[in-house]
């Protein structure tokens, strides 16, 4: 079995990641309930013929994989997998309403083409060419997860070299909107930097992509090993205790191996529970961090975790800004990503230094 | 008929997601295809389905098109003709 490497990264967010240059040096606070991306120059990076028929999913896709496949020093890869909650819903959106406003009349193809969940990972296939394995896992908050654990047991297997991973959200009015009337979405604004702090229900949802090169071939961009990827579509409270232990242990490790953890704490007091849980009792002892201050909530918002945790590695630096105790270990080796969304689809993810 | 054609003119736009061009910027005779505007196949469906949807024109034979879609001007000499 091949040791698997994350050989580059490429992230939009609702900080300024798509400069893969700096490392969360400028930090954008929010006081919100819903936040944006900031968007890069998309015309410097796709040309206007091409970017007019883009939903903003497809658009964010295309600068973070250009990112990706840029530092990995690649034109092209064996296999790309995308993982998405909503595809590009505002155009899937649009597409429906026209169904609907027009009585089934005047539909034309370019919001049609759109509407699935796959056009992401189509696109980028057309763009660089790829006839290779095209997948796209739609999987609620574990949809990268499942992408990444895809393309993981690809490269294990030898069945793949470089493979291209990716998670996708946009945002958009009507999902907002519906979000906010089941209370998912929280009522008042929220200043970023308090908002573990808020005590209220739901969360501030946003939008973003990050993309990754994985590869069974260390170079010379490799940020880490991806050492394991766990996914649980349902777990009690009491039980995710158990499963992280069972989970390191099956990658050869204890909790007192792992030198940080990384938690998708986003502020909403009935589900923080979950973390607060591993943070007090098994990692009690452990340098912890969070993100979806910096990041916002979504389907695939455990990508920027992953960013975040293969920076971490390479750079061996914790931003201040994303630390949730004041402990710190000598050397970061092992970090785990623990992420879980209104209390199912948990994940955790394991990286090593290499 | 002048009026039709700036009519026509944000519509294709507005539609076909034009976002760096401006009315101005498009005359009357500018071919709409390959150079000139540069639109393509799919938009021609997009401006059979225009003309259908804000026109209440069908085209039978879509290869009717190629003559209609040449410019906004042949777009909006036959809009004024058949549109009901």
């Amino acid at each position: 079995m091949s040791t698997v490497f994350i050989n580059s990264v490429g992230s939009v967010s609702a900080q300024k990641t798509f400069d893969g240059t700096t490392f969360l040096e400028e930090v954008a606070i929010y006081n919100d309930t819903v936040i944006r991306v900031i968007d890069p120059d998309y015309k410097s990076y796709i040309p206007p013929a091409a970017a007019r028929r883009m939903a903003k999913g497809i658009k964010m896709s295309t600068v973070s994989s250009n990112t990706a496949l840029k530092e990995a020093g690649l034109e092209r890869v064996d296999a790309i997998v995308v993982g998405t909650g909503l595809g590009c819903i505002g155009d899937s959106e649009k597409f429906v309403s026209a169904i609907i406003d027009n009585k089934e009349q005047f539909l034309t193809p370019t919001r049609f083409i759109q509407s699935s969940h796959n056009t992401v990972s189509g696109q980028i296939a057309m763009a660089i060419g790829c006839k290779g394995y095209n997948f796209t896992y739609v999987h609620s908050s574990i949809s990268f997860e499942s992408s990444l654990l895809d393309a993981l047991i690809q490269l294990k297997n030898g069945e793949a070299s470089n493979v291209l991973v990716g998670g996708v959200d946009e945002l958009v009015d009507h999902h907002v909107d519906t979000h906010r009337l089941i209370k998912h979405i929280k009522a008042e604004p929220v200043d970023s930097s308090q908002l573990l702090q808020s005590g209220t229900e739901g969360c501030v949802m946003a939008e973003g992509a990050h993309f990754f090169v994985l590869s069974n071939q260390k170079q010379t961009s490799t940020y880490a090993e991806l050492a394991g990827v766990r996914t649980f579509n349902t777990l009690s409270e009491n039980k995710i205790g158990e499963k992280v232990s069972v989970f390191l242990s099956e990658n050869g490790l204890t909790v007192g191996d792992i030198d940080l953890v990384i938690s998708g704490n986003n502020g909403d007091i009935a589900f923080d529970g979950y973390y607060q849980t591993l943070a007090d009792d098994l990692f009690g002892d452990t340098p912890q961090a969070y993100y979806k201050h910096l990041s916002g909530e979504f389907d695939t918002a455990s990508g920027f975790a992953l960013w975040l945790a293969a920076k971490i590695i390479k750079t061996q630096t914790v931003p201040d800004v994303v630390r949730l105790n004041h402990l710190q270990a000598p050397k970061l080796k092992n970090i785990l990503l623990y992420n879980q969304y209104r209390g199912e689809n948990h994940s955790l993810t394991l990286l090593r230094k290499c | 008929m002048t009026d039709l054609k700036e009519e026509l003119k944000a519509k294709i736009i507005e539609q076909l997601n034009l976002e760096d061009v401006a009315i101005e910027e498009i005359a009357d005779k500018d071919p709409l295809f390959g150079e000139g505007l540069g639109l393509d196949s799919i938009d021609a469906l997009e401006l059979i389905v225009m003309l259908d949807k804000d026109y209440g024109i069908k085209l039978a034979d879509p290869k009717e098109g190629r003559a209609i879609f040449e410019s906004v001007e042949t777009m909006a000499s036959y809009i004024s003709e058949h549109r009901k």
